[in-house]
């Protein structure tokens, strides 16, 4: 039996049936067959999913340093995702929304009368107190459920106040996963903010980075890099953003999409209503991080530019490389399982290869199947009842802001040769042999870790223990367990110290104490002899 | 930090700005989670599960196990009987615990879901569990959830079989694996026969052998919990967490209980061993007396650093009443101390405390949040704080050294696995708060004021 039979073998048939659709053992056979994702997890499975609203306030508004996010609903989920996500910002006079957590705080005569005034009286508070430009109203489960009108609410409260309010439907069921709630989020931000300040950027080029949340300062590395080869960095989709910045951002001539999965439903809007290109890039990995320089360079075709580039890439490769040398023959020859979001699994796999891990196993948690198998398969995916239940926002050219930096034949010629409006996915890129596995549980990582023996599992916080109570070294890569940057040149060497860290230190040579292995007892043995 | 605090306090009655609660479901997860052999099981959309989980981890730097419902759109329009049912049905297959406690979220309670009808229509594998507990997230805090939580299992299975086993039951409140290990020390040099529940040493504090297993060692077993109805009585620790369980009890299985303040400091422990002598009627060991005198004595050495020193205190009701108990015994001044938690009788209790040690100036206040307390800092400062982690904003914003305690710690380690109740944990309580505010003196002396003998 394979690897991947020896798993599903527990499950029930119902279970059975279900998740071997999720899993496949990568052959060349099987990268031409469809892999179940983004559908819903079967109740009483582990899961390690959150909700809706985890993914449209907590991963996509959540950073957003000027704008008053209020949650709305019961105190729980403003609480949870207040400061846990580690998107770092900063602001210039040290006004910053992102160290704070607002609530309507909902109480159970809300529930039954409705919450409705309580939200108004909460944003005339909030008006006053703290005097924000912007407010956006994320609903909880309770709300969409006994029918709060927030949208009502937040034109209300753009009348009496003369703010820009707008509300996100996001109640925690919808979806399957944090998916829905990074495509509620996509709309509002595509139909409200995006294009609605026309300043354009300074410098010869310019770009977004999109679905790039600053996670550790990921952001911040990634735009010293591109403002060192002379980019302008209009504006970051979300880490270190600003309703500000992502008002002006279809001035910039090419979006780079960092983070495919949560972030693509802007970037495809954007090229249709303003014409602005997008590239597939990742600045997560040394050999990553060049090509996705090298793309962009590609996409501008300037000579000045292409030997900026390759100027950069040599010094920055330069001054990391000794420690680059250190850090491979420590990493060399070990393997790895990655388990995180929607994009992650993948740009950390170039990562590591950089260093000589291979990757035995990987998985998303809340992907689609073009972020497994390339945006190739997006016509064949059928949609099903809980993708229906989320807005498909249609958007149509701006005939006054429409602009498209290719003619139409430098565009055909480049989309051949870079990812340009395109993804290839994640398992096309992954060895025969290896796993990949999606909506990964607790069972399933328990079985594998057993099977595969990975040498270091990268995941989240709610698996990180189990697997580091298995003997097997986790680190989490949704937070970087509090370290990072990671991305670019510099944050490549920050990975592997991180790395090398948890593979080396004492204590795993310690797990076992001595009277373990050898019996303390001197008692005589029945037969005689000692 | 904080920069958009203003000082002017403006009434609030919608707004909750930077909160210092949490809601139910976590408390009921954690409180399931000290039960043996127990998946928690969450009602709701996956979102819930994944939260709490991930708050309860950050805490204790522990796995924190529980399986969800996932709602989907369709559950929370047609009902979640389906999935509960199948969510049950599965996590006895696949993860095989003895029991299953669930617990209702916003989404369940909003829609109505009777979870009673819902167990009764199960089908339960022969020798396992269901329990279910009502933890509306729009009703309390994270507090009414833990103690929902433990009154679902009483209900369910405690049983009065008229024969007495002769055990004490201790409920501990929501407190550390660190704490209940060392309220078990103390009942059992107390010679207390005693039943721990919930009791999460063992399982939120597990060691690391390189062998995970799902269901560690520790937490109440089953036969305890149905044995509770023979206990001969409760000491339910924490009188804001412990009562609604303890009275159900009494009124199911006619076990008596006392109420008492969770054992922070000298007198709540001293009260805490009282009961138990009466209990046992044992004489209180040298081992206690000598912790005790060590207290004292380590009270008396470091006094000048206490004394007339003001400190705002906010967490949970309990652990902030033991925490004030606690510094008023030190001779500090509890200026400001705050719940998020409703409840009257929060205040009433800390403003009896400051009539006992006859303190001026101070407030109590329930159902209150962060942004209030540093407002209140802002006009009338502190010299420490002590409180959960969340304080450390305020902590940067007005530079006021900062002792962590209580729910939850999410940026130290090992906090949990030591004890802050009992005499040890008092001592421990003193040296983090002499540390403190020692520390802050050394920063802040110009180099001739500089002592190395302090």
């Amino acid at each position: 039996m394979n690897v991947r039979n020896m798993v599903l073998d527990k499950y029930s048939a119902k279970v059975y049936k279900n998740r071997k659709e999720h899993i496949m053992e990568v052959t060349e056979e099987t990268k031409k067959q469809p892999i179940a994702a983004n559908t819903r997890t079967i109740p009483g499975i582990i899961t390690n999913r959150g909700c809706c609203y985890a993914g449209c306030k907590g991963v996509v508004l959540g950073p957003l340093k000027d704008v008053l996010v209020l949650t709305h609903g019961p105190i729980g989920c403003g609480f949870y995702s207040w400061g846990t996500r580690r998107n770092k910002a900063k602001t210039e006079d040290g006004r910053n929304f992102i160290e704070y957590c607002f609530s309507t705080d909902l109480q159970e005569p809300d529930i039954v009368f409705g919450g409705e005034k309580k939200l108004k009286q909460a944003i005339k508070e909030a008006v006053e107190i703290f005097n924000p430009k912007c407010i956006m109203i994320c609903s909880t489960c309770p709300v969409g459920l006994i029918g709060d009108d927030i949208h009502a609410v937040a034109a209300w409260a753009e009348k009496e106040y003369g703010i820009s309010c707008m509300a996100f439907s996001c109640e925690g069921y919808k979806g399957v996963s944090q998916s829905g709630g990074h495509h509620i989020a996509n709309n509002g931000v595509m139909k409200r903010i995006i294009g609605t300040n026309d300043t354009p950027p300074k410098k010869k080029f310019s770009v977004n980075i999109l679905g790039e949340y600053n996670i550790g300062g990921d952001g911040w590395e990634t735009e010293r890099i591109l403002k060192r080869i002379g980019y302008e960095v209009v504006a970051v989709f979300t880490g270190d953003g600003s309703y500000e910045a992502l008002s002006k951002s279809h001035t910039a001539d090419l979006n780079l999409v960092q983070c495919h999965r949560s972030i693509n439903y802007i970037a495809e809007m954007m090229k249709t209503k303003y014409g602005v290109d997008w590239i597939k890039v990742n600045f997560i990995g040394l050999e990553a991080t060049i090509q996705s320089l090298r793309d962009m360079a590609m996409y501008f075709d300037d000579p000045e530019l292409t030997a900026r580039t390759e100027e950069v890439i040599a010094d920055e490769m330069a001054n990391i490389a000794e420690e680059r040398a250190y850090y491979y023959s420590k990493l060399k020859g070990k393997t790895a399982a990655i388990f995180v979001g929607g994009s992650r699994s993948h740009h950390y796999q170039k990562l590591l290869a950089d260093f000589g891990v291979r990757t035995v196993l990987a998985g998303y948690e809340f992907a689609h199947r073009d972020d497994y198998e390339g945006r190739d398969v997006i016509p064949t995916i059928k949609e099903d009842a809980d993708s229906k239940n989320i807005e498909h926002l249609e958007v149509e050219k701006d005939p006054e802001k429409y602009k498209a930096y290719l003619t139409e034949e430098q565009y055909e010629k480049l989309k051949s040769k870079i990812q340009l409006e395109n993804y290839y996915g994640m398992i096309p890129e992954m060895e025969d042999g290896s796993i990949v596995v999606d909506d990964l549980n607790q069972y399933e990582t328990d079985e594998f870790i057993k099977l595969l023996k990975p040498d270091i599992f990268f995941s989240g916080i709610k698996d990180k223990y189990q697997i580091q109570k298995s003997g097997v070294v986790s680190r989490q890569l949704h937070s970087y367990d509090y370290s990072g940057p990671y991305a670019g040149f510099t944050g490549a060497i920050n990975f592997a110290r991180d790395v090398t860290m948890g593979l080396y230190t004492p204590a795993w040579g310690l797990v076992t104490a001595p009277w373990k292995n050898k019996s303390v007892l001197k008692a005589k043995l029945a037969g005689g002899e000692a | 930090m904080l920069k958009l605090t203003p000082k002017e306090i403006t009434e609030r009655s919608a707004l909750r700005v930077n909160p210092c609660k949490t809601c139910q479901p976590v408390g009921a997860m954690y409180a399931a989670l000290g039960v043996h052999k127990c998946m928690p099981h969450s009602h709701g959309s996956q979102g819930c599960a994944s939260y709490h989980r991930t708050f309860l981890s950050r805490h204790f730097k522990e796995p924190a196990i529980a399986s969800t419902s996932s709602f989907t759109e369709g559950a929370s329009v047609f009902g979640g009987g389906s999935n509960l049912k199948t969510g049950v049905k599965n996590v006895f297959d696949i993860y095989n615990p003895d029991i299953i406690a669930i617990h209702t979220t916003c989404l369940s309670e909003t829609i109505g879901d009777d979870l009673n009808a819902f167990i009764q229509d199960m089908d339960i594998p022969e020798g396992k569990i269901v329990v279910h507990a009502n933890t509306p997230s729009y009703v309390g805090s994270h507090i009414n959830g833990f103690f929902n939580m433990m009154s679902g299992f009483i209900t369910y299975l405690s049983k009065n079989s008229g024969k007495s086993n002769g055990k004490t039951a201790i409920f501990p409140g929501f407190v550390n694996p660190g704490d209940i290990r060392e309220m078990k020390k103390i009942a059992n040099l107390m010679q207390v026969p005693f039943t721990m529940f919930p009791d999460q040493s063992g399982v939120m504090d597990s060691p690391m052998t390189g062998d995970y297993s799902l269901y560690p060692k520790g937490g109440t077993t089953i036969p305890e919990i149905i044995g509770l109805g023979d206990c001969k009585k409760v000491l339910a620790l924490g009188e804001l967490t412990c009562e609604e369980p303890a009275s159900i009890l009494e009124r199911k299985c006619k076990v008596p209980y006392s109420l008492l303040p969770l054992p922070i400091g000298i007198e709540a422990t001293d009260r805490f061993i009282m009961e138990l002598a009466e209990i046992s009627n044992a004489e209180v060991p040298y081992e206690l007396e000598e912790e005790r005198g060590q207290l004292i004595d380590l009270m008396l050495d470091a006094h000048f650093y206490f004394y007339n020193k003001t400190v705002a205190i906010f967490g949970d009701p309990d652990t902030v009443l033991g925490l004030t108990r606690m510094v008023l015994e030190l001779g500090m001044i509890p200026k400001y101390v705050l719940t998020g938690t409703p409840g009257d009788n929060f205040v009433k209790l800390a403003e009896a405390l400051f009539a006992q040690y006859g303190v001026d100036g101070c407030t109590a206040t329930a159902a209150g949040d962060l942004f209030e307390l540093h407002q209140r800092i802002k006009n009338e400062r502190v010299d420490l704080l002590l409180g959960s982690s969340y304080g450390k904003q305020i902590a940067k914003a007005e530079d006021i050294p900062f002792v962590r305690a209580g729910f939850p710690v999410l940026d130290r380690y090992a906090h949990s696995n030591w004890p802050i109740v009992g005499y040890k944990g008092a001592m421990r309580l003193v040296e983090l708060i002499a540390n403190a505010l020692m520390d802050r003196q050394d920063r802040d002396a110009s180099d001739e004021e500089f002592e190395v003998v302090m």
